[in-house]
């Protein structure tokens, strides 16, 4: 019984390892059945949230839109400053919940274009049967 | 033994009450550069298709179409839509690559929708192959709040 309980121990601590602090649990994403893990880690990813009652997070932070505007900027000037990281490196990463509304998801994808950044990956909920025939 | 193996059990609740389940998540890769730089970059000389989605007020699509074709709102409307997308990149052969897809939201949809009208235009699995359909998509912006 020891043996199990630390054989359970261990695969707990790697598995706890593994989640990644990106993921706010209040977000519950589309499905898709062509949504796909990227190939290789972005090079610079950015994540933005967004909740069923539209509020972002934003870096572990709940921010309203214009504190969002700002932080896009400060990222964009930091990102710049860097001599070895470029703009087009970015991946902005938007996990917008199935019921957030359309044009706030894309208020928040202009704000990121304002700041300069243009490559994007909607995330969805991988899905093992087709999603666009709902009985 | 037995306070070690109070100390294990203790380990063993505290990692069974931390322990999140992370269901599988895919992206979608969208280039997006803002409309001015877009347009400085590359003039395209195919006309995008233009899918536009109607909401109903509570957030529902009430309309989808296509280029003037509507497929309704019914559980179906996006199966049809890929079909109809599947008959255009078709006819259109290898000038397919160049297509490019506008998205036409109504400020108050449902995101889901605008993900299931993306997985309808990008692609489709058929016997488990994946097949490529329109990988080049852009949002119209959004109107009024």
């Amino acid at each position: 019984m020891i043996d199990v309980t630390f054989q359970l121990i261990a695969f707990f601590m790697f598995a706890l390892n593994f989640t990644e602090v990106d993921v706010d649990q209040r977000i519950n994403l589309p499905l898709s059945e062509l949504a796909k893990p990227p190939d290789a880690p972005y090079a610079v990813p950015l994540t933005i949230q967004m909740a069923a009652d539209e509020s972002i997070l934003f870096g572990g932070d709940e921010l309203t839109a214009g504190e969002l505007q700002s932080a896009l900027l400060r990222e964009a000037q930091i990102i710049r400053a860097y001599p070895n990281k470029k703009l087009s490196d970015v991946t902005v990463v938007i996990r917008a919940d199935r019921l957030a509304k359309t044009g706030k998801v894309q208020e928040i994808i202009q704000m990121c274009q304002k700041a300069g950044f243009d490559m994007f990956a909607l995330r969805g909920r991988q899905s093992d049967t087709s999603t666009l025939i709902v009985p | 033994m037995t306070p070690m193996i109070d100390i294990v059990f203790q380990l063993n609740i505290f990692f069974l009450f931390t322990f999140k389940i992370v269901l599988p998540e895919g992206d979608f890769n969208v280039q997006m550069p803002s409309a001015a730089a877009a347009r400085a970059a590359e003039p395209t000389e195919t006309l995008p298709l233009r899918v536009v989605l109607k909401a109903t007020p509570d957030g529902e699509l009430a309309d989808l179409r296509l280029a003037g074709v509507s497929f309704g709102n019914g559980g179906d409307a996006f199966a049809r839509l890929q079909q109809h997308v599947r008959r255009v990149v078709a006819d259109a052969g290898p000038a397919a690559a160049e297509q490019e897809v506008e998205l036409d939201c109504d400020y108050g949809l449902n995101y889901e929708y605008v993900v299931r009208a993306i997985t309808a235009v990008t692609g489709y699995i058929e016997n488990g192959q994946r097949h490529k359909l329109i990988e080049r998509i852009k949002f119209t912006p959004p109107e009024s709040g």
